[in-house]
């Protein structure tokens, strides 16, 4: 077919070449290097550290799919936490024991609960969907705002599927092929765990690059930039948005389904408005309408409680303690709003953008234009 | 409407005078609360055919197109593309007969490449849906590289070639100008709208555009409406001119006949009949 040049890295031969996701040698070589290195990585990782960065891949997941309403689309969500929530319950209740306290129907295997939990969760989002098509900007964001107090007051009180406010439930039990991936075996359950969300987590990126790549993307940016002229040039709006709302909820499913399985127990106040807007911190703080800018967003909110817990060793000021002040805990909270406001300060296209930044550097070196 | 002699300089002038209208629109009145903005408007475009619309600011010029495109809807009157209805029909779906437009003020997508930009012009005629997008291999790349090799034809053919993967929101202004024509006509139509395709552009982009104008005449027969304040131009391309002024039509005719109008030198050309703008 079509030939490629050495030492010419953007000299396509063919349009199929340039399209193609991977589509110079240096960006093949560093996918499959940050794979290596993440498949390895299990291998020589302490397992609470291990956690920390299980606890990423999924809000990666989630990130992603939020990224694709708000970062493509622009249609701004605040309601991403009940999608998550939606998941989380659908999972669980699947899942769960079917002579337990709770809903069960003893369905484990995570190749089921999984897309089930994106499914019922996408089912919520295109109901939802026609009332916000018909908004935009801040309306939708207030619409989107109440989502989340509504799911909140049913997941507490349906209290023959969450367990009800400060009781809970067990989280989906996830028994992959006989093996319960959250038993310690021959690996440890962070590293059976870590493999396996790496694993959905590759997978849905590559799908939402694909959408980003595609009609459907193209059509969520023009929506997004101008709705009025993407009508114009025949871009459904109400069609789009549906299944901007579609998607997002069942990537937000898939987040939830997997959300509490480490921790093992749920409870309806995790869903709440602090959710997310973690997840909004995600997406800016990561880049918006970029996917691998959310997983790189995903990773560094995860990773905040861990920092922040760190920091009293340099700050002897802060204390571990939430009842002095002030504490790791404000800490947090502050850094989710410091950083968004210093990112959409200096940086609007997030890590991404300094990704972007260090790569023109090296590519341009050693001249600086 | 008057069929007398068309002006010798329009290019492609010949293919003018055929038989079936393109589009009719006939009466048309466009109210907002007490303002009149179209105030029974009649025009007809014939196959090849490229009408002008002038008129002072505010005369209702863009309110036709916006009416043509859907985005309004009028209080009267009737609007015909190859004899379909386009009244209460969605700009979408009037985008999906045929109608293409460009804007007085650039909205073109300005985050996204050149390329992409004229992608979308092509998304009505690229048929596949979430799911083999979601796959891509197969049916998706497939059609995403047909549709690329006509998109790289409008690049060809507007000379886009060097801007092609910049973000249109970089570019000079003539050339987002430029983007947004090719944008158009990535959408195969049937009815071009130009909405003061040389507003702002100097000299030479001017010159630039109407050459492009006069390729999409003579190459892709494509039938034009151009709204536009440059009279040089108008007078030049044009076959039939409509003048409007404060939404009432004053005269539709040849530019000749249109600039020897008292109506006409009176209302727009300004003043008493001095000397016409050419």
């Amino acid at each position: 077919m079509s030939t490629r040049l050495r030492g010419r890295p953007e000299l396509y031969t063919s349009y199929g070449q340039e399209m193609s996701l991977l589509n110079t040698r240096a960006k093949a070589l560093g996918v499959l290097a940050i794979l290596a290195v993440a498949v390895y990585l299990p291998m020589g990782m302490e397992d609470d550290l291990l956690r920390v960065l299980n606890t990423g891949l999924v809000f990666a997941i989630g990130a992603i799919g939020l990224n694709l309403l708000t970062g493509y689309a622009g249609q701004v969500s605040l309601g991403h936490a009940f999608f998550i929530g939606v998941g989380a319950y659908t999972a669980a209740a699947l899942s769960g024991d079917p002579d337990g306290r709770y809903i069960g129907f003893g369905i484990t295997n995570p190749l089921i609960w999984v897309p089930a939990a994106g499914l019922v969760a996408a089912a919520c989002g295109l109901l939802i969907a026609p009332l916000a098509t018909r908004l935009r900007g801040l309306y939708l964001a207030i619409v989107t705002l109440g989502l989340v107090f509504i799911g909140q007051y049913f997941f507490i009180e349906w209290r023959s599927l969450s367990g009800g406010a400060q009781v809970g439930r067990e989280a989906a039990t996830p028994i992959l092929f006989g093996a319960d991936l959250t038993r310690a075996g021959a690996f440890s359950e962070e590293q059976k765990l870590f493999w396996f969300f790496l694993v959905l987590l590759v997978i849905f990126a590559v799908l939402a690059r694909n959408i980003a790549r595609s009609k459907i993307g193209r059509a969520f940016a023009a929506i997004r930039d101008r709705d009025i002229a993407a009508g114009v040039m025949g871009v459904e709006l109400s069609r789009y948005k549906l299944i901007a709302f579609g998607l997002s909820s069942f990537y937000a499913g898939v987040a939830g389904s997997l959300m509490f399985v480490a921790s093992g127990t749920l409870g309806p106040e995790q869903f709440g408005l602090l959710l997310s807007v973690q997840f909004i911190a995600m997406v800016l703080i990561g880049g918006v309408a970029t996917i691998s800018g959310a997983i790189m967003g995903a990773m560094l909110i995860a990773m905040l409680p861990r920092i922040a817990s760190e920091l009293p060793h340099y700050l002897p000021f802060l204390s571990r303690s939430p009842i002095d002040s002030p504490n790791i805990f404000e800490f947090e909270l502050i850094a989710y709003g410091a950083l968004i406001v210093a990112f959409l300060l200096f940086e609007p296209r997030g890590l991404f953008g300094i990704w972007l930044r260090i790569r023109t550097y090296w590519k341009s070196f050693p001249f600086s234009y | 409407m008057t069929e007398t002699s068309l002006p010798d300089i329009g290019p492609g002038a010949d293919h003018a005078a055929s038989s079936a209208p393109v589009l009719t629109f006939e009466d048309v009145h466009l109210s907002f609360g007490q303002v009149r903005a179209i105030n029974g408007v009649s025009l007809e475009v014939r196959a090849d055919e490229l009408f002008a619309i002038i008129g002072p600011n505010g005369a209702g010029k863009t309110s036709i197109f916006n009416v043509l495109s859907g985005v309004y809807r009028p209080q009267r009157g009737s609007v015909h593309l190859h004899g379909t209805d386009l009244l209460g029909k969605k700009p979408p779906a009037i985008a999906k007969l045929g109608v293409a437009r460009t804007f007085q003020n650039i909205e073109l997508f300005s985050n996204l490449t050149v390329l992409d930009n004229l992608m979308l012009g092509r998304h009505q005629h690229i048929g596949y849906g979430t799911f083999a997008a979601m796959a891509w291999l197969g049916r998706a790349r497939a059609e995403e590289l047909r549709h690329r090799r006509v998109v790289e034809e409008i690049v060809d053919f507007l000379e886009l070639e060097q801007w092609r993967k910049l973000p249109v929101g970089m570019l000079p202004y003539g050339v987002q100008k430029r983007v947004e024509l090719g944008r158009a006509l990535a959408m195969d139509p049937k009815l071009l709208l130009l909405d003061e395709p040389v507003a702002g552009m100097n000299l030479e982009e001017t010159e630039d555009m109407a050459r492009f104008i006069i390729d999409i005449r003579e190459d892709l027969h494509v039938p034009m409406i151009m709204v536009e304040h440059d009279m040089g131009l108008v007078m030049d391309l044009a076959d039939r001119v409509l003048v409007v002024d404060f939404g009432t039509p004053i005269a539709t005719g040849t530019p000749d006949e249109v600039q020897r109008n008292p109506e006409v030198i009176r209302a727009y050309l300004g003043g008493e009949s001095e000397e016409e703008t050419s």
